[in-house]
């Protein structure tokens, strides 16, 4: 059951060999056993759980299944999720029980998949190694003396030590993809505006995107094809027709059986393989690109020339638009107020200087600061315009390839808290992911073989705009050759 | 580009955030350090560019101007600080 596939589960549910009542009771269990050496969890309700999955039940029982139906999930603790505590990670929210239901929430709950928790992130998701936010750092299953990634790395953590069939998480900058490449897993970001914002809270609202996060390519493209769709309440969203994100996994291969991938042109850009990059990382991407050879694809040497400046400018257009977001976190209409307090700008000042965190703190004023009076041009305007290069690198590259393939992280998981005091090391970790969420491209992170220490690697993949059934369907062909991702973490058995 | 201390205690009165001397004099390291990553955007001619906000350059949708909104005060009140007669409560601002 532990390395069960969704479309698995599902049979299983549908021939009632198993009730969506004991597959949420069996990862409750799980939960409960491997939680508290993980932190990945900030809340479970087993009743509300539960009386989720019989609804599942009875679902499944009249004939009105869906493929998620009786599937519980664990969602990242920035989606709202009605009667949930659901706190971002941070003090400022600690107490704040939704009264509303994300949109991705919304509709996992709909399809019938059961909430089977909240998971742990950086505070307001800002971070790569799942260790500011205010509930303490989630710990690497595969390593519990190191992070797990971030932001969304309580969903990672939950997914590689088999608490959850699969998980919801965001990604501004990375946050999906590096926590899936430090555990061992799978996540995909999907082309920004096919997943609904509404209801997740807000960071940077041009880079945000929710996406899955499982053990899979097959389960990301089930998970994903519930998730996405059109939502007139986030203004960004995208009115296109539904897509089945599962239907090219097995498309039939042209010709030759042995080569399912023939004629898949892989981009290699050369900037991601330079300095930097750890050499236990470069050869497990290696490896990689040579499997995916062996599968019929060819391999391209590209170049995407503004990828240095990618970090930079990300620091101050997610900062910036942080800063504007985060705002709303005053002490007036939910969340954490300040018990002492003079007038009404000491109440602002005093609640958020003991709501936030550091790292929080710090992001709001570098965006404080890039927006203010005289500063626009030179920073937001300058980030934006760089943003335009940078999309203009990929637009040239899918000229001469389908997908675009490299690693994740520079390095296999960090120790925890050998990061937190040097605020700039932690940023250049995102060199490879946050150019996809500046263009507003697709990317996911599938594992790959494993670094230093036996820690696993991520392989990145970057698909063209709406690219994502092509990229789901290499990595399905990839995960059919290989069993990197059916790896488990010992001592999560 | 640096920031003096003076203005770090400036960008954090325009955040709302109450900073200490001694807070101030940390952000200010890290800010500087970071600021120095963020100035290698200068290294680079962006002359003629246009700026990029989203990556289909759409445009915000309309709608049609009718209410939409239930009345849900109760609900949201429900989690406030402090609210009476269907008021949210902060210090008085105006004497």
């Amino acid at each position: 059951m532990l390395n069960a596939t969704l479309k698995q589960l599902s049979c299983l549910l549908a021939r009632k060999k198993l009730s969506s009542v004991e597959l949420t009771q069996f990862h409750l269990d799980r939960v409960a056993r491997l939680n508290p050496g993980l932190n990945a969890f900030l809340s479970v309700d087993p009743d509300r759980s539960l009386a989720q999955a019989r609804a599942a039940d009875a679902r499944i029982a009249a004939g009105e299944a869906q493929p998620l139906t009786g599937i519980p999930l664990a969602h990242k603790d920035i989606f709202c999720a009605e009667g949930w505590r659901t706190t971002c990670g941070s003090k400022m929210l600690a107490n704040f029980v939704s009264p509303y239901d994300a949109h991705v929430v919304e509709q996992l709950n709909a399809a019938g998949a059961v909430i089977l928790g909240k998971t742990n992130m950086d505070e307001f998701a800002m971070g790569s190694s799942s260790e500011t936010g205010f509930w303490g750092a989630v710990k690497n299953p595969w390593d519990r003396a190191r992070v797990a990634g971030g932001s969304s790395g309580g969903s990672a953590a939950a997914v590689a030590a088999r608490m959850a069939p699969a998980a919801t998480g965001t990604d501004t900058g990375g946050s999906i993809r590096q926590p899936a490449a430090l555990t061992g897993i799978c996540g995909l970001k999907p082309t920004y505006g096919v997943v609904s914002r509404y209801g997740m809270i807000a960071f940077a609202s041009s880079l945000d995107q929710g996406g899955p996060i499982a053990k899979s390519a097959e389960d990301l493209a089930l998970m994903l094809n519930v998730m996405a769709g059109f939502d007139a309440r986030d203004s960004t969203s995208l009115e296109r027709p539904a897509e089945d994100y599962a239907r090219a996994l097995h498309a039939a291969p042209t010709g030759d059986c042995a080569k399912p991938l023939a004629g898949l042109r892989i981009g290699v850009p050369k900037e991601y393989f330079g300095d930097g990059l750890g050499s236990d990382v470069a050869a497990a991407v290696e490896a990689a690109l040579a499997q995916f050879e062996k599968l019929g694809a060819t391999r391209v040497a590209i170049s995407l020339p503004n990828s240095g400046l990618s970090v930079p400018a990300y620091y101050v257009i997610a900062p910036a638009e942080a800063s504007s977001n985060l705002s709303r976190f005053d002490g007036v209409r939910y969340g954490y107020r300040a018990p002492a307090y003079g007038d009404l700008a000491d109440m602002y000042r005093k609640t958020r200087a003991q709501g936030f965190g550091a790292e929080v703190k710090r992001r709001i004023l570098i965006g404080t600061y890039v927006l203010s009076h005289g500063y626009y041009d030179a920073y937001y305007l300058k980030a934006q315009k760089i943003r335009r290069l940078i999309a203009r690198d990929f637009t040239e590259a899918y000229r001469q390839c389908d997908l675009i393939m490299g690693p994740t992280s520079p390095s296999v998981a960090f120790g925890l808290d050998s990061m937190l005091s040097d605020p700039v090391q932690m940023y250049l970790l995102d060199i490879y992911t946050t150019a996809a969420n500046l263009a507003g491209l697709p990317a996911m992170s599938i594992p790959c073989g494993f670094g230093a220490g036996g820690l696993p690697v991520g392989l990145q993949l970057i698909g063209d705009y709406f690219a994502e059934a092509r990229m789901l369907q290499a990595a399905h062909q990839y995960q059919l050759a290989t069993d990197w991702h059916l790896r488990q973490p010992a001592g999560t058995e | 580009m640096s920031l003096s201390l003076p203005e770090v205690k400036r960008v954090a009165w325009l955040a709302r955030i109450e900073i200490t001397d001694a807070e101030a004099a940390v952000a200010q390291g890290q800010l500087n350090d970071i600021f120095k990553l963020i100035e290698q955007m200068q290294s680079v001619d962006t002359e003629g560019v246009v700026p990029m906000a989203h990556g289909q350059d759409v445009v915000q949708r309309l709608r049609e101007d009718r209410v939409t909104e239930t009345d849900q005060h109760a609900l949201y009140q429900s989690i406030a600080p402090q609210v009476e007669n269907g008021l949210y409560l902060v210090p008085k601002v105006i004497e």
